[in-house]
């Protein structure tokens, strides 16, 4: 089952996935464009965000980076605010020389998980979608790297479209994964080249806290991160979960 | 947000933020370290982290020194709770965005590096204790307030608001330029320097003067 969350004529809908689009749970069916998307996480726990998970991005990144790689994986989180729906616009501000999207499965938790060995790990899951996690490179700074003005603006983490069912997604550790700026291809990557797969990620966050409904794991990004500037149409999908599209906006949409 | 999860997370507070080296002497007890790498410069602009609802506690709630480790580190500072949303507010509108005011325990396994610290080390099951919210109204300046910690009876640590490198309107300036804070959520102002570290068995109270007090006690694993 592919669930979203819509506003439709006055009010917030759930909806499932119809040939023609969308149908509401009042059984109106909709063209993808007549609705407005909301994330499909409702209600939202805690957002937990994987760094350099991918092997090429971490060598793609390795300039940058003032340490070596770190033995246990890398784990930030985010705040509500950062959420977006499918089909929304984010803010680049003015003056910014390097912001860039980057495409990754997003792991949505269904119960209470804490101890939890690998081995039972894929039964926490809810299901699974689809995330664009923009960081604006030119806020980097070396205390508590990635810093939340990089990583916790307003509208930076788009999610959804669909909330997919864990029970239809058999193999979660083979997805295909990429993103279209404008159409060009211009990241790819797969899930099975996670460095901390899906079932260990569960294992170590639970060791040391309570997993709960509603947490959503972003499970990293592969190498191809590329500057995107107002007006970019930014597509990342992910095979079998969804199509997640979002259109780079300026100051000037904001009233800034 | 958390109002529906049942026991496991006590409060119903929304996302809880903390700030880094907010306090003058927090930051040069660094030194020149923040010139070094892996810093390489001073901090430029307010350092966040956050307390996920999994850290929630209360006042008398029990804190889990996890095996393997000695002591805890109770970090004493004042959440300012948020009433209204805050999106790109002024200094001069700062405070009218406050709804209340309470003390907190950002509790934390001690360790050296800011860098890239571990999630396990600030981010355990109950690892954020958070006392009454007083309403705004009952604090004239949030900048001059008293902090006091006290372990086992005896007083550890004495510091005051008045000693943050952002006072309380700036750091709300500051903050809310690139991310909104929502009513509910939580802004704790920074630690201050010297930090006591408990061992199992060990009780501590952080007092802010006219906002309370707070509570909890070293455990180890059951």
């Amino acid at each position: 089952m592919k669930r979203a969350r819509v506003a439709y004529a006055g009010a917030v809908h759930e909806a499932l996935a119809h040939a023609d689009g969308l149908q509401l749970a009042d059984g109106r069916v909709l063209a993808e464009d007549q609705v407005v998307w909301l994330p499909p996480v409702e209600p939202l726990g805690t957002i937990l965000a994987l760094g350099l998970n991918y092997a090429d991005h971490a060598k793609e990144l390795a300039k940058e980076l003032t340490t070596s790689a770190k033995d246990e994986p890398l784990v930030f989180l985010k705040g509500p605010n950062t959420l977006i729906g499918h089909r929304g616009q984010t803010r680049r501000p003015h003056g910014v020389g390097f912001m860039h999207y980057e495409c990754e499965l997003a792991v949505v938790i269904g119960r209470h998980a804490k101890n939890v060995p690998r081995s039972d790990a894929m039964a926490c899951i809810a299901g699974y979608t689809v995330a664009n996690d923009y960081a604006i490179r030119d806020y980097l700074e070396n205390y508590y790297r990635p810093n939340l003005r990089v990583k916790n603006r307003d509208g930076c983490t788009a999610l959804g479209p669909w909330l997919v069912d864990a029970a239809d997604v058999p193999e979660p550790g083979a997805l295909a994964l990429s993103t279209r700026v404008n159409g060009k291809l211009v990241q790819h990557g797969n899930t099975r080249d996670l460095v901390t797969g899906i079932a260990e990620l569960i294992e170590y966050l639970s060791s040391f806290m309570t997993l709960a409904p509603g947490d959503v794991i972003l499970t990293g990004t592969p190498e191809g991160v590329v500057d995107v500037r107002p007006g970019d149409e930014v597509v990342c999908e992910i095979e079998d979960i969804g199509r997640l599209v979002n259109t780079i906006v300026g100051d000037d949409a904001f009233g800034h | 947000m958390l109002a529906n999860y049942g026991p496991t997370f006590p409060a119903s507070h929304g996302t809880v933020y903390g700030t880094l080296l907010n306090f003058r002497g927090a930051l040069a007890a660094l030194g020149n370290a923040v010139d070094q790498p892996p810093y390489k410069a001073p901090p430029h602009a307010p350092v966040l982290y956050i307390k996920p609802r999994n850290t929630l506690a209360r006042d008398g709630d029990d804190v889990v020194l996890p095996s393997g480790f000695d002591t805890l580190e109770f970090g004493a500072t004042l959440a300012l709770v948020i009433g209204r949303t805050a999106c790109r507010v002024t200094e001069r509108a700062a405070l009218e965005f406050v709804g209340g005011y309470a003390v907190a325990n950002d509790v934390s396994i001690p360790h050296a590096s800011y860098y890239r610290p571990s999630l396990p080390f600030k981010c355990r099951d109950g690892f954020c204790p958070i006392g009454a919210v007083v309403p705004a109204g009952a604090i004239a300046d949030p900048d001059a307030l008293a902090i006091s910690v006290e372990v086992d009876g005896e007083i550890v640590q004495r510091a005051h608001t008045s000693a943050l490198i952002r006072p309380v309107r700036r750091l709300l300036a500051d903050v809310t330029e690139f991310m909104t804070l929502s009513p509910g959520d939580l802004l704790m102002i920074g630690v201050p320097e010297g930090a006591p570290r408990l061992r199992t068995g060990q009780r501590a109270t952080i007092s802010i003067a006219g906002v309370g007090a707070l509570t909890n006690a070293v455990v180890s694993r059951s």
